[in-house]
């Protein structure tokens, strides 16, 4: 089956990949309500609406940093443009999120233009020292000096005073889309024991989503795509060839800056606030944690790195000492109290080091993050003959070019 | 009035004076090698044919174009295609996707925003590629990882990577360095190969006399930054200055 423009192995991937997102509130809620697993439990909405925000932001991350190989620190700043475009819509229009939005992605994608014209002048660790300053220039002016704007310290967010022209008598005073509301839930069974929440905002999150994973695969595929993979691999030849690269690179730069812009304007959609410290550089540099963790230059990668860090700052920050104690009462006294001793350092406020520990053994012995992983076992898994294995070495008959 | 016109030029790096009053000209549709000792300025000038280098003085002519001030991409969109001392391909990507990126840029130009079209929906630039590997002897590897290739293979992808943008002008640095002679051997066939079934031209910076005698039509001694004498293969190798040049003055 071809869809959409895509190879029959691409839609298959598409596929799966709008199964998965679709079904995400039951796929991540797999233990019943009030058991002790229950803690791991990850489909409520605010979790997984961040889980959403961030794929996109890694997603367009990935599109400048795993095909072209140029590692920017600075693409925390566009988050951060897209939550106060988005929020500055509120304030002037309504909270129909349908403003907001499209004007985040252009602002940030100026941004970038501007930004990704003189960063991209050098490579290697000065592109990304370039990038570095030019966010905490940002976040700076963000923070203080741009305060009629940004409002500051406190953050930018709707007041009553506010002149909010279209708004209507009726109308649902947080954002919503033409009246569906974000912060409702649309959905909330409870099947024996286990409990569901089906939320606006995540559906609303996860459309976009799968929108932009569309675009994102349709890049990687095409001949741009092509030509960033080359840059990463060898600009010298590239230029002997007669590519000029400048060009190729501002275009991924600024297009993963409209999704970074995108990812922020979301955040606004879901929470109509934006504020300065979404610009700092920690944020800059957990989008380039995700990437590498899920394995750059991947499809899937972004996405999945996005999800396991989510996870663990959310979850794993949730499990403090009382939760502990609950879960080992029944050993006896000295060893619950050195077990606990030990863990205590591994989650709750500590979560760091387990993601720490985790991005380590993943840098070392899976350079192509958990996608490679995930190849590594699904090979173990298929055991095949050595004429199949020559086969797949040299796929004569089919090459996937060709496909 | 030759393809390439090369004419008075200098270029100093500091206190060295690699390159002054370098004049010569490639005619069109031959092999012309530059040939000299080690430090005599070879590679200087041939960076100067393609953008890397801006000489102090003269003027470099190709087509009738000054190319000097040039960036790279755009001489090699003027017809210049360069092979490297050491193959410089794409490691990571497929023999045919190498190639195919050759194509791209000669169809495309130096740039164009195409990132919703689809690589394996563009036909005639697989068929473009294939064509050429079958002429390099290379269809068999289309699928295969440049970076797992022997040195020889990487020479012979790079040159079907320049041969498919159908180059007024190939320029080769040097491109059996560090070669066993059967590899040696193979890539003077391919030139050879090359040159017999293209209207092309092929300036050849050499080392080797072997691959310059057995390939060149018209050969320019340079030596201490300056052409000594230019002439046919014939006559440049009993050439007294020549012999003087790589041997010593007593020789």
């Amino acid at each position: 089956m071809k869809l959409f423009g895509l190879s029959a192995k691409d839609t298959r991937f598409l596929i799966i990949v709008i199964l998965l997102t679709m079904f995400t509130p039951v796929l991540l809620q797999p233990f019943p309500e009030g058991s002790g697993l229950a803690t791991f439990n990850a489909g409520y909405p605010d979790l997984m609406q961040r889980i959403a925000i961030f794929g996109i932001f890694a997603i367009g991350f990935n599109i400048l940093f795993g095909l072209t190989g140029y590692l920017s620190f600075g693409h925390a700043a566009f988050l951060g443009i897209g939550s106060y475009s988005v929020v500055w819509m509120y304030k002037l229009l309504d909270y129909n999120v349908i403003w907001g939005l499209p004007l985040a992605v252009v602002i940030s994608g100026l941004f970038a233009l501007v930004i990704g014209y003189i960063s991209l002048r050098r490579s290697g660790i000065y592109f990304s020292i370039l990038t570095l300053a030019f966010a905490q220039m940002a976040y700076n002016l963000a923070y203080s000096v741009l305060t009629p704007i940004t409002n500051g310290e406190t953050g930018l967010q709707v007041y009553t005073s506010d002149a909010q022209v279209l708004l209507g008598a009726n109308e649902p005073d947080s954002p919503h889309f033409f009246g569906i509301v974000m912060r409702e839930n649309f959905w909330q069974p409870n099947i024996g024991g286990w409990e569901f929440t089906f939320n606006n905002g995540y559906y609303f999150i996860a459309i976009i989503a799968i929108l932009v994973f569309y675009l994102s695969l349709r890049i990687f595929r095409s001949p741009f795509g092509l030509m960033l993979k080359a840059i990463k691999t060898n600009q010298t030849r590239l230029n002997y060839t007669g590519i000029n690269t400048r060009p190729y690179t501002l275009a991924a730069f600024v297009i993963s800056g409209m999704y970074a812009g995108l990812a922020g304007g979301l955040m606004a959609a879901m929470d109509p606030l934006a504020g300065a410290e979404r610009m700092q550089w920690t944020a800059s540099g957990e989008v380039v944690l995700m990437v590498i963790l899920g394995g750059a230059g991947t499809l899937m990668g972004p996405v999945l790195g996005a999800g396991f860090i989510k996870y663990l700052e959310n979850i794993f920050s949730k499990i403090n000492d009382t939760v502990l104690h609950g879960w080992f009462a029944a050993l006896p006294d000295g060893l619950e109290n050195f077990i606990i001793g030990i863990s205590h350092f591994f989650v709750g406020k500590s979560w760091h080091l387990t993601s720490g520990l985790l991005f380590m053994l993943v840098v070392i012995f899976l350079p192509g993050g958990l996608v490679e992983g995930g190849k590594r076992i699904s090979a173990l898994f298929k055991k095949k003959p050595p004429a199949d294995k020559d086969a797949e070495h040299h796929p004569k008959e089919a090459p996937h070019v060709a496909e | 009035m030759g393809i390439l016109e090369v004419k008075g030029v200098g270029k100093r790096f500091g206190g060295l004076q690699a390159l002054s009053d370098v004049t010569l000209s490639v005619e069109e549709n031959t092999v012309h090698a530059i040939i000299g000792p080690n430090g005599a300025g070879k590679s200087t000038l041939l960076n100067c044919f393609v953008g890397k280098l801006i000489p102090d003085e003269g003027s470099v002519m190709f087509d009738g174009q000054s190319v000097l001030g040039r960036k790279p991409h755009e001489i090699n969109q003027m017809g210049i295609s360069r092979v490297f001392q050491t193959p410089e391909i794409f490691t990571e990507l497929s023999v045919l996707e190498n190639v195919m990126i050759s194509c791209f840029a000669h169809r495309d130009g130096s740039f164009r925003l195409h990132p919703f079209e689809t690589v394996a929906h563009e036909t005639d630039i697989i068929e473009m590629a294939e064509h050429i590997l079958e002429d390099v002897n290379m269809i068999d590897k289309r699928e295969m990882h440049a970076a797992s290739m022997s040195r020889g293979d990487k020479r012979r992808l790079e040159m079907a990577m320049c041969l498919v943008q159908e180059p007024k002008l190939l320029l080769l640095d040097e491109p059996t360095a560090g070669m066993a002679r059967a590899d040696t051997n193979n890539t003077i066939d391919l030139l050879k190969e090359i040159k017999e079934n293209r209207d092309i031209t092929i300036a050849i910076i050499e080392h080797d006399m072997h691959v310059v005698f057995s390939l060149a039509e018209r050969i320019t001694v340079l030596a201490q930054g300056t052409p000594l004498v230019e002439d046919t293969p014939e006559n440049i190798k009993g050439h007294p200055k020549v012999k003087e040049a790589y041997l010593g003055e007593s020789a």
